[in-house]
């Protein structure tokens, strides 16, 4: 798929902030980015949706609806592949299913998870969680590592779920991950993101999409996600768990794509003292 | 006299069939075991919490369960003992992550947020560990066994063993489909069904005096105490239509409900059961005409979380609906085609 294809909004180009992507110097500047979609395994509009936490499959489409998204992951151990309810739902509005390895807590058990995922849903992507402990449910490097070989090698495309380690980030990339996945802050907790700085440097030290896993809260995380450099955002409870989750699907899709605008239209450097926007020169002076 | 036959004989057919019967109609409920325990009332505990089920649903289905829980205590009347103890409802949250996440459904309810202490003081069998609670007055309990007992007995030979596998063998005026999750195959509705699993639990009575609605460590458990010592634990929710018990589901049950009581640590476990819930796409039921030529099909399913609830106003829609053809607006949002 195109950068092209993949950039254009849904719905009324003036209705929508996207809108404003369309002029040919937004797109060039979009090509000079680090911005390297033609993967085509990441929707055009950076939003990854996860499905867990949702109060009913009809609050769940209005959110996938709202979002826009064309990507959502599916935890093969909590869903019926052959049953009724989600998958023909998301099969219905034509987004296409990441599934995960969610609850596995060993390389062995995630590789094995990964492969009955790619029987039942027929695709060879898989986000590939493997869980430290369950109090804080962050990934463990060694185990993840280790499966994300095994995985690689067997032909999968990996997205894993990791820290927010640069390290473990690289050694992931290097291991032939098609994206890294670290985490903004424990899953479900809607801290944000607890060290920019480390997000900032992961983008900067993989070649692969990175993708900002767990943590976003509300609508500035996910901005603050894009102007950091990431390429797309994976959001489940701060949408699924919202009082209103089809205006926060919303929401979530509007900040990030002001996040990416803000991180292509470049940004003024921070200065200590100010700086008057209308400058005095050329004022008489008496 | 309109000859109605209910398809499904489950706490909602039954309920349905026997309001029919006291407003003259000529009723049958068809059910392939009419003493069976495979519905999803076998194992609900029968917590009739309109606000506790309803924080973030839709407003019209907020609005059905609030009218049904208004006709529970002239239903729980007619049946006699059902088990209808309206001590009110404690909601109670472990650690301050789960005080976090309750205060917001308690904000929702209207809820005053109590301290441990004073839950405590309403509750002694409660943890010390737990942090906040909220207390519901008008969240009551009935036990749905018994409530199917008295329904059954009521209706005696009308239940006839019979599977139905399509709606034309059915010979009535009418035909009521009240199938639970079954009502998928004999109408194409998207009703499926979603696994709970479901421990009993019994003991010296008088442990607890309410039932708790607890978070433990993001788990939650509801622990429902019935008169006679038995305490029911629910429920897990999973999108699996399997009727295995497993380990972690078992685990996470019990887990919750011992760090909110631990004095349920002597108890004895008598049950541990799956039953599935018949959801709907927006978590609502199924309620009122099939657009159908042949003959007058009405759909009363998909009560998901709700069915013990909703049972008695399920049953005077409907009846309305097959002996008037017409039943109150607040139907409307429920129809069979609003999922076209």
């Amino acid at each position: 798929m195109t950068l092209s294809q993949r950039r254009v909004p849904a719905g009324p180009a003036s209705a929508s902030p996207a809108a404003a992507l369309d002029s040919p110097s937004q797109d060039r500047r979009y090509q000079d980015q680090r911005y390297h979609l033609e993967q085509g395994f990441l929707p055009g509009n950076g939003l990854i949706l996860g499905t867990g936490g949702a109060n009913s499959l009809a609050a769940l489409e209005e959110a996938i609806v709202a979002s826009e998204t064309t990507l959502v992951t599916v935890a093969l151990r909590r869903v019926d592949a052959a049953g009724p309810g989600l998958l023909p739902m998301l099969d219905r509005l034509a987004v296409r299913v990441l599934p995960n390895t969610a609850g596995c807590y060993t390389a062995g058990d995630a590789v094995k998870t990964a492969r009955m995922a790619r029987e039942a849903f027929e695709t060879d992507l898989i986000k590939l969680e493997v869980i430290g402990d369950e109090r804080t449910l962050l990934p463990d490097g060694v185990e993840l590592l280790r499966a994300a070989e095994t995985l690689v090698a067997d032909g999968f495309r990996v997205l894993p779920y990791t820290s927010d380690d640069p390290i473990l980030a690289r050694r992931l990339a290097d291991a032939g991950c098609a994206a890294v996945m670290p985490a903004g802050s424990p899953i479900g907790s809607g801290l944000g993101i607890s060290n920019p700085h480390h997000i900032e440097l992961i983008v900067q030290s993989v070649d692969v999409p990175v993708v900002l896993d767990a943590g976003i809260g509300t609508a500035s995380d996910a901005a603050r996600a894009m102007e950091l450099g990431c390429d797309a955002v994976l959001i489940a409870s701060a949408i699924t768990r919202a009082d209103d989750p089809a205006a926060m699907a919303a929401a979530m899709r509007h900040a990030v794509t002001a996040g990416r605008l803000a991180r292509s239209a470049g940004r003024i450097p921070r200065r200590f003292h100010a700086l008057a926007s209308t400058p005095d020169d050329g004022i008489a002076q008496w | 006299m309109s000859r109605v036959t209910v398809v499904g004989g489950g706490i909602i057919g039954l309920a349905v069939a026997a309001e029919l019967l006291d407003r003259g109609a000529d009723v049958t409920v068809l059910d392939p075991a009419p003493d069976g325990t495979g519905g999803a009332w076998h194992v609900a505990a029968g917590m009739l919490a309109p606000g506790g089920e309803s924080a973030f649903e839709y407003p019209h289905l907020t609005r059905l369960l609030e009218a049904s829980h208004g006709l529970w205590p002239e239903f729980a009347a007619s049946l006699g003992d059902i088990g209808y103890d309206t001590a009110g409802t404690l909601s109670v949250a472990l650690t301050a992550d789960d005080v976090a996440s309750a205060a917001r459904e308690w904000r929702h309810q209207k809820l005053t947020p109590l301290s441990g202490s004073r839950v405590r003081e309403l509750e002694p069998g409660i943890s010390p560990r737990v942090r906040a609670g909220a207390f519901a007055a008008d969240e009551h309990q009935a036990d749905p066994r018994r409530v199917v007992a008295v329904l059954r007995d009521r209706l005696g030979g009308r239940i006839v063993p019979r599977r139905v596998a399509d709606l034309s063998e059915v010979d009535a005026d009418v035909v009521v489909v009240a199938a639970g999750a079954g009502t998928a195959a004999l109408t194409g509705l998207p009703i499926r069904a979603v696994k709970g699993q479901v421990l009993r639990l019994r003991g010296e009575p008088g442990l607890l005096r309410h039932v708790i609605d607890g978070a433990a460590d993001g788990r939650h458990v509801y622990l429902v105490p019935r008169a006679d010592g038995e305490v029911v634990v629910g429920a897990t929710q999973e999108e699996i239509t399997d009727s295995r018990n497993t380990a972690g589901g078992v685990h996470d049950l019990l887990r919750a409900a011992l760090d909110l009581v631990p004095g349920l640590a002597e108890h004895e476990l008598t049950e541990v059961t799956v039953g599935h819930r018949p959801g709907t796409p927006d978590n609502g039921p199924i309620l009122g005409l099939l657009d159908d030529p042949a003959r007058r099909v009405v759909v009363a399913a998909g009560h998901f979380r709700n069915g013990i609830l909703l049972a008695p106003i399920t049953a005077r829609l409907i009846a309305d609906l097959v002996l008037t053809g017409s039943a109150d607006p607040i139907i409307d949002g429920f129809a069979p085609g609003r999922f076209r």
